[in-house]
C-alpha cells in the first residue's frame, strides 16, 4: 500500500510543482470555453437551447479531464526510456501496484485539472442548479479521470515511440472529445454521428456531469454511471494487463 | 570473501527472433570482487544484465545471482541487487532526497533505517549539500551518483553498472571510479560493471570478461589478458581479441527515442 501511496504523491508533487504547465493547459480549454461557448452562444439561444456557456460547461470540464489523463499517458513514454518507470520495473513490489499508483496519480492530477476549470467556468457565468450537485459530479469527474488514465497506462504501455502519441491524439483523443456531445447536444443527430457518440464513453460522462449539474441528461444519470463504472473496470483491467507486459 | 560465487551464469543463450544476443555463456563472479565486462558496441553485455536483473528471461541456459534463478524467484533476486543502467532512471522533477526516499519505499527499507541510509550515501557520494535540488539542475557526474547512491540504499549483495561513465567529461569519470573502487571496500557489495573503455576496466576491475558477438573470448585479471595475447597494453589485448571492425548496429526504437532526448535536452 505505501508503494502505491507514494507512487501517486509523485505523480501529484510533480503536478503542484509544474506551474507553467499548468497555466499552459488551461489554454485549449479557455479558448473552447470563451470563444465557441461566446460565440455560439446567441445561436444556441435562437435555437430555443437556452444558455451556451451552462450547456458547454461540463464538457468542457470534461475535455479538461480527458486531455490531462491521456497525456500522463505521453509521460510514461517518455518516463520508460528516460525516466523513473525503469526503476520501479526492477523493484521487488508486484507491477500491479506500480500500475495503480500511476493510474490514480495521473487520475488526481486530472481532477485537480478539471477542478480548476471548474471555477474557471464559475467565472465565465456557469451557475450549477444546487451546491449540493457539485460532490455528486465530481465523483463523475473522478470516474471519468480514472478511466482514461487507465487507458493512458495502456497506451503507454503498448507503444515504444514518440511518434506513435501523435497518432493516439489524432485519432483517439481528438475524437473522443468531439464525439462526446461535449458541445453540442445529442438530441436528434444523424444516425451515424448519433451511434458513434454512443461507443464513446466521455459522452456518458458529459452527459452525467451535465445531468447532475444542470438536470439536462440524455442517457440518464443512472445509466451514465453504470456505463461509466463498467468501462472503467474494464478500462483498468486492460491498463493492468498491458502494464505487466512491458519489457525493459 | 567466500569461495561460492555470488553470480553464476552457466550456457546462457537469449536470442531475439533470428537474432543471438547472448550465445553460450558461461562465467562466474565471486562475491566481493569487481568484475568487468567489456566489449564492443551490441556485444551483449547489456542483453546478460537484462537477464540476471530479472527484466529478461534467457531462451536457454541458467543464470544465478545469490544462489537464486533470476526468471523463477524475481522478488527475491531483485532485492539482492541495485542496478544503474544505461540511460538515466532518475525523476527530474523530484529532488535527490525525494529520488532517495522513493527507492528506500520501494524496496521496504524501514523509515529510520531509510533516513540514515540516505544520509550516509549522499554524504559518501558527494551530494549532500544538494538534496533537497531538483535533479534536473544536476550535472551528468552528479546524477550518475545519484543513481549509484540510490542503487546502494537497500544494501544489495550486488550492483549493476551498466555504462556508468557514458557521456561523462574525464573528471567525472575519475572520481566515479575513485568511488566504485571504495565501494566494494566500504559497502562490501560485489559489482558488476560494463564499459567500452579499456582504461576503465584496466583501472577497476579484479577480472575482466570480453565478450563479443554474444560469446565470452577471454577472462581473467587485466595481466592474465595481456599475457594471453602477448600485448603490453588492455587496449591491445582487446583489439587483438574482437577484432578491428567497426559494429553498425541499425538504429532500434531506444535510439531514435535518445536522439530526440539529447535535442529536447539541449
Amino acid at each position: 500500500m505505501t508503494v502505491v501511496f507514494i507512487l501517486w504523491l509523485r505523480e501529484v508533487k510533480k503536478y503542484l510543482r509544474s506551474r507553467v504547465q499548468i497555466v499552459a493547459s488551461l489554454g485549449g480549454p479557455l479558448m473552447y470555453l470563451g470563444v465557441l461557448g461566446f460565440g455560439l452562444g446567441p445561436v444556441f439561444r435562437r435555437a430555443g437551447e437556452g444558455s451556451y456557456i451552462q450547456f458547454m460547461a461540463p464538457g468542457v470540464i470534461g475535455m479538461t479531464v480527458l486531455f490531462t489523463a491521456m497525456f500522463s499517458g505521453i509521460a510514461m513514454l517518455w518516463d520508460r526510456q528516460f525516466g523513473f518507470l525503469k526503476e520501479t520495473l526492477v523493484a521487488p513490489v508486484p507491477r500491479l501496484a506500480i500500475m495503480i499508483g500511476r493510474t490514480l496519480g495521473g487520475a488526481t492530477v486530472a481532477v485537480l485539472q478539471g477542478t480548476l476549470i471548474f471555477v474557471v467556468t464559475l467565472i465565465a457565468g456557469f451557475r450549477p442548479v444546487s451546491v449540493v450537485a457539485v460532490p455528486l459530479a465530481f465523483l463523475l469527474i473522478a470516474l471519468i479521470a480514472v478511466i482514461f488514465s487507465a487507458l493512458a497506462t495502456a497506451i503507454g504501455s503498448s507503444l515504444k515511440e514518440m511518434q506513435g502519441f501523435q497518432m493516439v491524439m489524432n485519432f483517439l483523443v481528438m475524437p473522443t472529445f468531439f464525439l462526446s456531445g461535449a458541445i453540442y447536444p445529442l438530441e436528434g443527430l444523424p444516425r451515424v454521428l448519433g451511434a458513434l457518440t454512443r461507443v464513446d464513453p466521455l459522452t456518458y460522462g458529459v452527459d452525467g456531469v451535465r445531468g447532475v449539474l444542470i438536470g439536462r441528461t440524455h442517457f440518464g444519470v443512472a445509466l451514465d454511471v453504470a456505463v461509466l463504472l463498467g468501462v472503467g473496470v474494464l478500462f483498468v483491467l486492460f491498463g493492468a494487463w498491458r502494464f505487466s507486459k512491458i519489457e525493459a | 570473501m567466500s569461495n561460492h560465487p555470488i553470480i553464476r551464469v552457466q550456457h546462457a543463450v537469449k536470442s531475439f527472433g533470428s537474432i543471438t544476443a547472448v550465445n553460450d555463456v558461461s562465467f562466474d563472479v565471486r562475491a566481493g570482487e569487481i568484475f568487468a565486462f567489456l566489449g564492443p558496441n551490441g556485444a551483449g553485455k547489456t542483453t546478460t544484465i537484462k537477464m540476471l536483473t530479472t527484466l529478461l528471461r534467457p531462451t536457454s541456459g541458467s543464470l544465478e545471482l545469490d544462489g537464486l534463478d533470476p526468471a523463477t524467484h524475481q522478488t527475491e533476486v531483485r532485492r539482492r541487487f541495485g542496478v544503474v543502467f544505461q540511460d538515466p532512471s532518475l525523476d527530474s522533477e523530484l529532488t535527490a532526497w525525494e529520488n532517495m526516499d522513493i527507492h528506500g519505499v520501494l524496496y521496504h527499507v524501514p523509515r529510520q533505517i531509510r533516513r540514515e541510509r540516505c544520509e550516509t550515501l549522499l554524504k559518501m557520494f558527494e551530494l549532500w549539500e544538494r538534496r533537497d535540488d531538483l535533479v534536473k539542475t544536476f550535472s551528468g557526474g552528479m546524477k550518475r551518483r545519484l543513481e549509484i547512491a540510490r542503487g546502494l540504499l537497500h544494501t544489495p549483495k550486488v550492483l549493476f553498472l551498466d555504462e556508468p561513465t557514458l557521456g561523462l567529461d574525464p573528471q567525472s569519470r575519475n572520481q566515479m571510479w575513485t568511488l566504485v573502487r571504495n565501494l566494494s571496500k566500504v559497502e562490501g557489495v560485489t559489482v558488476f560493471l560494463t564499459t567500452h573503455y579499456m582504461d576503465e576496466a584496466d583501472r577497476v576491475a579484479d577480472r575482466i570478461a570480453v565478450i563479443d558477438h554474444g560469446r565470452i573470448v577471454a577472462i581473467g585479471s587485466s595481466s592474465e589478458l595481456k599475457q594471453q595475447t602477448g600485448t603490453d597494453s588492455l587496449e591491445a589485448a582487446f583489439l587483438a581479441l574482437t577484432g578491428t571492425t567497426i559494429r553498425d548496429e541499425s538504429a532500434t526504437a531506444a535510439d531514435q527515442m535518445r536522439q530526440v532526448a539529447r535535442v529536447w535536452r539541449r
